[in-house]
């Protein structure tokens, strides 16, 4: 395929104008060779969610025709939804990468993490995935984080700065110039880099169905069993639901977003296709958040508490 | 949001925009009414600030806390640093660069400018033009921001006047053009009342402009390529040595200005190595033709050595490199600026050492005045400076590209970003005024 200036003319009904989509895909481009360029030892936060894999997707469209010059890193809670796995470890194959666990579970059996009593996993990532980032010496850290998921994250650079205790600090972040990122770290530190920043929940969808991008099936509507749970679907399964007084039923849902299973809830959905699950989000008057992750409601400052202690 | 149609989401455009205000002109009520208005407040983001604002003891919900992220923000009741906030219409998606408004932020403020493609510069109508509007016109010249919107708000203060935003938006213009803004757009507002931000209002009938969003909708975010001069910063050499792509060598890099063409005749700098673009591939597949702001690989004649921070540029129109650049700073950081610090520049994708060899100016943003010789640039100083490079770099002037023309000083020690440069003139006076006291320095 070419492109002329006029058939790009035509396109946005402006000359020399990106659609948001394409600004959005070679701001993250850009942002992925720079890590390249300067880093030694990057890698690619890995769930088999969706922001994740239109990480990955990006990441190989970046170093086209070459492989992508980085491995995977996943962060296991021991709860993860198996499609989800399945997905991760077809794609690793698939493209033929090399995938770093860190295992919350491993940590739980070795007594070095407690079980909460709530049966969240999310906040035990944290000592995972740092160790796994000091022990394989990772300086620089891709993630999925998007500045429209919360309003701690609206303060996060694309390139963040984390000590050697993987810490932000909020008040001492870089200001960031134009696109010149700004990597420069001592060694035990590193750097938590974010290339869709800039994308919100909605641009993600429609960049999948643009890109034709594979999902995890669970993004879709199914039939599935589920209990509610602090105002959430949860699916039942042997991580602890549901307890004596919470009731299971089958209903069609789908999820918006991808995590530990005790505490990511399915959403009610009729939405089969891309279009129909786009057409959903655009009607939404919940955020991806608010709707299905139960742990950033524990208090006001939840995310910004978790991020500085070296959550992603 | 809910209204759109699939179509009607992919042919939008992104525009970059950025607030200016001083403390009480109203900045956060101006967001919170745009997110709002334009149905961009989700439900539970506004229960979310229901509980917070009751949990306070407050009666009413207190929209600041939409925007106030940090703990510290919130204790304080201050927004201190830069959030990036997003939106959509049916015609174009927006990402709000949120900037603090105080005198002792205008580092975060160069920072929010530094992206944008518009900057809005707030002032209450009671008030008019003060010392702070002209900072923040300053600085929106001094960063060359495409579109400036003057939002004369507190309109429904002044019994919605017509003669009062007339005085405001005359002496605003005619302060701004001075500086080289080079548009202006002045709207009429009340964000509290919500007159003009995303509905016309209805007691300024004497308006006959277009609200705040529908502007924000239709300001051009493309640009005369013609007029620029094309450069590709190399980030990454693209080599697979596969099989199925033994030889391929491709130059990767964001177009930072002005188009590049296959056949074109090429240079690089600062080698000076000449070839011709063989081809183009704009993520995977073949172009005839990248512009900017595009992510491409450009595969060149010849098999020359380049390597990431090498700059290719059409052979017709190459930059001169130098050792020496003057430009004018936003010092950004909490240590000084010192004459004789040694420092990393890192320009497009090359970073050099490089020394601050003088210090010629300070400018004092209240009136434009400039201190000689200041010795140091500390915490939001602007000033001029005078820098040796160990390497020769290929800089344009800012005013000419504010990709290529910009450049940030870094810390070899701790990594700390210190400044913000942009090389060249600092503002676009069509008659310069010649400062006297100091012959070598500023041109206004």
């Amino acid at each position: 395929m070419t492109t002329t200036v006029a058939e790009a003319e035509e396109g946005t009904g402006a000359p020399y104008a990106l659609s948001h989509l394409d600004a959005l895909e070679s701001e993250a481009v850009h942002i992925f060779r720079e890590v390249a360029g300067e880093f030694e030892r990057p890698v690619i936060l890995f769930s088999g969610g969706k922001d994740s894999i239109v990480m990955l997707h990006l990441a190989l469209k970046a170093f086209a025709p070459a492989a992508v010059p980085f491995t995977l890193l996943h962060v296991d809670t021991g709860h993860n939804f198996p499609e989800v796995l399945e997905y991760r470890d077809r794609a690793v194959a698939r493209h033929g990468l090399r995938l770093h666990v860190a295992s919350v579970q491993d940590y739980i059996d070795r007594g070095v993490l407690k079980e909460r009593s709530d049966g969240t996993r999310n906040p035990l990532q944290t000592l995972p995935l740092t160790e796994k980032i000091q022990a394989e010496k990772f300086d620089a850290v891709f993630g999925g984080g998007r500045r429209d998921e919360e309003k701690a994250r609206a303060k996060e650079r694309v390139f963040s700065l984390r000590d050697e205790f993987s810490q932000w600090d909020p008040r001492r972040q870089r200001p960031e110039l134009w696109n010149l990122y700004n990597g420069r770290h001592a060694p035990g530190e590193h750097v938590r880099v974010f290339p869709l920043s800039n994308w919100t929940e909605l641009d993600v969808w429609q960049y999948i169905a643009r890109e034709g991008i594979e999902l995890p099936q669970i993004y879709f509507a199914h039939e599935r069993e589920v209990f509610a749970r602090n105002g959430m679907w949860l699916t039942a399964g042997e991580w602890g639901g549901p307890k004596d007084t919470e009731t299971v039923e089958k209903r069609q849902v789908r999820y918006r977003t991808v995590g530990d299973m005790s505490c990511t809830g399915a959403v009610d959905s009729e939405a089969v296709t891309l279009e129909e699950v786009i057409t959903e989000i655009a009607a939404s008057r919940l955020t991806e958040r608010g709707a299905t992750r139960a742990d950033d409601k524990m208090s006001e400052a939840a995310m910004e508490d978790r991020k500085r202690e070296g959550y992603f | 949001m809910s209204t759109l149609t699939t179509e009607e989401l992919s042919a939008t455009t992104l525009l970059r925009f950025a607030t200016a205000g001083s403390v009480d002109d109203g900045k956060s009520t101006l967001v919170g009414r745009l997110l709002h208005d334009s149905k961009s407040v989700l439900t539970d983001q506004l229960e979310a600030v229901e509980h917070a604002s009751r949990n306070r003891g407050q009666e009413a919900p207190d929209l600041a806390l939409l925007t106030d992220g940090l703990r510290a923000e919130r204790e304080q009741g201050i927004t201190i640093d830069v959030a990036y906030r997003y939106f959509a219409t049916a015609k174009r998606r927006f990402i709000l660069a949120d900037t603090p408004g105080h005198v002792q932020y205008t580092r975060n403020m160069v920072t929010g400018a530094s992206t944008a493609e518009l900057t809005v510069i707030l002032v209450d109508a009671r008030n008019g033009v003060v010392e702070q509007t002209r900072r923040h016109a300053a600085i929106a010249a001094l960063l060359r921001v495409p579109h400036v919107v003057l939002a004369v708000n507190k309109m429904d203060l002044v019994d919605y006047k017509e003669p009062v935003f007339a005085a405001i938006a005359e002496e605003f213009t005619a302060y701004a053009l001075e500086l080289g803004v080079p548009e202006i757009t002045a709207i009429p507002i009340s964000a509290l009342a919500g007159d003009n931000v995303v509905e016309p209002s209805a007691t300024m009938d004497w308006y006959g402009g277009p609200t705040f969003l529908e502007h924000l909708e239709t300001v051009p975010v493309t640009h005369d390529l013609s007029h620029c001069h094309a450069r590709l910063p190399v980030q990454y050499v693209i080599r697979p040595q596969t099989a199925e792509h033994p030889d391929y060598r491709g130059y990767a890099g964001q177009i930072a200005a002005g188009s590049f063409h296959v056949g074109e005749a090429v240079t690089v700098l600062p080698s000076g190595r000449a070839s011709r673009v063989l081809g183009i591939d704009l993520l995977g597949e073949p172009v005839d033709v990248a512009w900017t702001t595009q992510s491409v690989t450009l595969l060149l004649e010849d098999d020359i050595d380049i390597s990431r921070g090498d700059l290719i540029v059409p052979s017709k129109d190459a930059p001169a490199t130098t050792q020496d650049i003057e430009a004018t700073v936003c010092h950004v950081a909490d240590q000084a600026l010192t004459v004789g610090h040694r420092v990393l520049l890192k320009h497009g994708t090359r970073t050099v050492k490089a020394i601050v060899k003088d210090i010629p100016s300070r400018l004092t943003l209240d009136d434009l005045s400039l201190h000689p010789h200041p010795g140091q640039l500390v915490a939001n100083d602007i000033g001029r400076v005078k820098i040796r490079t160990a390497e020769p770099l290929p800089v344009d002037s800012y005013s000419d590209s504010r990709r290529t023309g910009s450049f940030i000083l870094i810390d070899p020690n701790d990594g700390t970003t210190l400044t913000a440069g942009m090389v060249g003139e600092s503002f676009a006076s069509p008659e310069p005024v010649k400062d006297e006291s100091d012959d070598d320095g500023w041109d206004f």
